[in-house]
């Protein structure tokens, strides 16, 4: 018995002393992997340029900034979507320097460059095409489908100290297996030099089709991933200056119920940076309630000297 | 046999040994590692006691507003400026079984930039907290209510605020927009605001869900006329019935609409105002005391209220009005200063310029149009107390 009772104790120790042991070579290796986790984040996002270093620009230099800060909007529309195109027409496309519209069929309704595509890549690689070569002095594109609400002023602001003339490919990313793309539904963001790179490798049937593989239909926001890839640019995550994505896949009040559930105490700063870009999956109506809530609605006596001043469209009374 | 039964007993307690480690390590540590789930996660109590300990002084059941909401990198000294001279007392009516549904959201998000807030109850909340008016739940007590309620804020805070709000725990209020509403006004003035019916009454009376605010003079003759059953309850219709009893002690109902005659406090939610077509049967077509706008010219930019509004509704207005903006957007609405600050703000105006004037030469050619516009709304000054020109309103 005694015996017994001691061999217990003894194992009991060891047993300890194991547990331990483990629990220490644990807590090591979970941090190395995070570090390099965050390294291999680190390569992959832009983010917003801070106050400090904005005001560290000289006056030139901003000017210079403020004039190479145009954007073309591409929006992919479809007939069978009208309310979501007239309302994009009616409100954030209104912010663009340049807004087209490119359809795969012409619509009665509304006008549009008529691409007459239904394979959804073909055209919009037609639509990257036409808005290359007609881009005029503008160098920065974003890329949309009418479900997506975008606030053009804070996507300047995004890339307000970046150089179009260095390949930028922006948005939400995120990946698929080995392919990190950047997500359709929450808007992409191409520089002047992605672009250029991009109707290059256009040409090459070989590593950018124009029907994409047989085998297997990508979707047309991984296509223009492998395309991109070849020359050399790569998705990356667009992020405010703390780091908070900036182009949300998911509607704002979808966003805030579940940061209701996550974060109770802190629902609004623990959801949706105050710079977001874009939000995806709003109704029209809703769209229009953004209107008013980015471009009108604010309480009075808080102001925020922004070193850039961008002036409302003209002819327009929703914002 | 003996050795087999020590050694047994060896893996036996091996294996409970490193089951209670496992146990009490995993106590120990978890109380010690950080929450670290993603931005802005956080968890606990703890984080929860803090944060309303930094935000409110709890004190005879209000919560007394410690700092005033800041935000990073915003130039408030204007909203500052209002917070001391134009002091405001929430008061906002629930029940007992709409505490967790939905007066905790309002007093996570809006309440927290009035000067001092009350949940007003039917039963006394010394957590949440609640004062209990001692009435029953339901809508024929909505008046009854109401008179108490003031009748608790003059007694207990009328030297503590200048005006005095009601809101229900499913209006949404910009308190900002309140004080410049309410900043060309004095609370010695007899007078109260919000959204104008005209039915009824002579002078019209503010709806009920859309909040009203009585100066500290109106709340005065408010309790003064119960005292002397000047006014009593009439009806349990909470806002017709208040505002007979103000047109009774002489309490003018006022213009609460902005310099382009847009309106501030909203009966409706955001989406409504903005975008519904209301049949023309409605009864609002009816109701409303002004000419009413649909689409964008509904609301002010410095709207004060809305109602109808849900928990998710709260967080969304919060993040609209506070939060969420366009960077460097130059607004076409510029609210005129209110009077008293004009001289003041000239000084601060001229330093904002300087800041944008680094940015200089931004202007857009053939903007003369917006920006000309956007000054003479500037210059026109506050509408005057009562009667509002008709003016010929730009945009």
């Amino acid at each position: 018995m005694l015996s017994e009772g001691g061999s217990f104790m003894k194992g009991m120790a060891l047993g300890g002393v194991f547990c331990l042991v483990l629990s220490l070579l644990g807590s090591f290796s979970p941090v190395t992997e995070s570090r390099t986790e965050e390294e291999h984040h680190h390569h992959h996002h832009v983010k917003a340029a801070s106050k400090d270093e904005l005001q560290q620009l000289s006056d030139s230099r901003l000017r210079e900034l403020n004039d190479q800060l145009k954007v073309y909007c591409v929006i992919m529309v479809q007939p069978k979507t009208l309310v979501y195109w007239a309302t994009a027409l009616d409100t954030w496309t209104k912010h663009c320097d340049k807004a087209e519209f490119y359809t795969s069929e012409s619509s009665k309704a509304l006008e549009a460059v008529d691409l007459k595509e239904k394979d959804d890549w073909a055209r919009l690689r037609k639509a990257l095409q036409h808005a290359y070569e007609n881009a005029g002095d503008i160098r920065w594109f974003f890329v949309a489908q009418p479900s997506t609400f975008a606030i053009i002023e804070n996507l300047k602001y995004l890339v307000l100290t970046k150089d179009p003339e260095q390949p930028f490919y922006l948005g939400k990313a995120v990946k698929s297996g080995e392919l990190e793309y950047v997500e359709f539904g929450s808007g992409i963001v191409l520089s002047y030099e992605a672009l250029r790179r991009l109707v290059d490798v256009f040409q090459d049937e070989d590593k950018c089709p124009e029907r994409g593989r047989a085998l297997w239909k990508l979707s047309e926001d991984k296509q223009l991933a492998v395309c991109l890839k070849f020359t050399g640019v790569f998705a990356e995550n667009g992020e405010d200056v703390h780091g908070k994505g900036v182009f949300n896949s998911r509607s704002v009040d979808s966003l805030i119920s579940e940061s209701m559930k996550q974060n109770p105490n802190n629902v609004v700063e623990g959801c949706c940076s105050d710079m977001a870009v874009t939000f995806s999956g709003l109704s029209p109506n809703q769209m229009q309630v953004m209107m008013f809530g980015v471009y009108r609605l604010r309480p009075y006596g808080h102001d925020f000297h922004d070193l850039l001043t961008f002036y409302p469209p003209k002819g327009s009374d929703n914002d | 046999m003996k050795a087999l039964g020590s050694r047994f007993s060896f893996y036996a307690g091996f294996v409970v040994g490193t089951f209670v480690l496992y146990v009490f390590l995993r106590q120990v540590w978890y109380e010690e590692t950080p929450q670290a789930d993603g931005y802005g996660s956080l968890g606990g109590r703890r984080q929860q006691m803090d944060e309303d300990e930094g935000i409110w002084k709890k004190e005879r059941s209000a919560l007394f507003n410690l700092d005033h909401p800041h935000h990073r990198g915003e130039d408030s000294h204007m909203a500052d400026e209002l917070y001391n001279k134009v002091r405001v007392l929430c008061w906002v009516m629930t029940g007992p079984n709409n505490l967790e549904k939905k007066a905790r959201h309002v007093k996570h998000t809006w309440s927290r930039h009035c000067n001092i807030v009350v949940f007003m109850s039917s039963v006394d909340d010394p957590d949440f907290p609640t004062v209990g008016l001692g009435t029953k739940e339901g809508r024929d007590q909505l008046y009854w209510k109401t008179i108490r309620a003031f009748h608790y804020a003059y007694e207990h805070h009328a030297s503590e605020a200048d005006w005095f709000l009601k809101a229900d725990d499913d209006t949404y209020v910009i308190v900002d927009n309140l004080r410049w509403v309410l900043a060309n006004h004095t609370p010695d003035e007899p007078i109260y605001f919000g959204r104008r019916f005209k039915p009824y009454t002579k002078q019209g009376y503010m709806s009920g869900g859309a909040g009203y605010v009585l100066s500290r003079e109106a709340l005065r003759r408010f309790v003064e006329g119960f005292k002397n059953k000047v006014c009593t309850h009439t009806t349990s219709v909470e806002d017709l019935a208040m505002g007979q009893c103000m047109e009774k002690v002489g309490v003018l109902a006022g213009d609460s609409r902005d310099s382009a005659l847009r309106e501030t406090f909203h009966p409706f939610v955001p989406e409504q105002h903005l975008t519904a077509k209301f049949p023309k049967s409605f009864w609002y077509w009816s109701y409303c005391y002004y000419p009413i706008s649909e689409g964008p010219n509904c609301c002010s930019d410095v709207s004060v209220s809305f109602h109808y509004v849900d928990a998710t509704g709260m967080y969304l207005l919060e993040y609209y009005a506070y939060h969420l903006r366009a960077f460097g957007y130059r607004y076409r609405y510029q609210p005129p200063t209110p009077k008293v600050y004009r001289l003041k703000l000239s000084d601060s105006r001229d330093s904002a310029d300087r800041l944008k004037d680094r940015a200089s030469g931004m202007k857009e050619p053939g903007d003369a149009d917006d920006s000309s516009r956007i000054d003479r709304e500037r210059d026109a000054g506050p509408p005057p107390v009562a009667a509002k020109e008709p003016a010929a309103a730009p945009g």
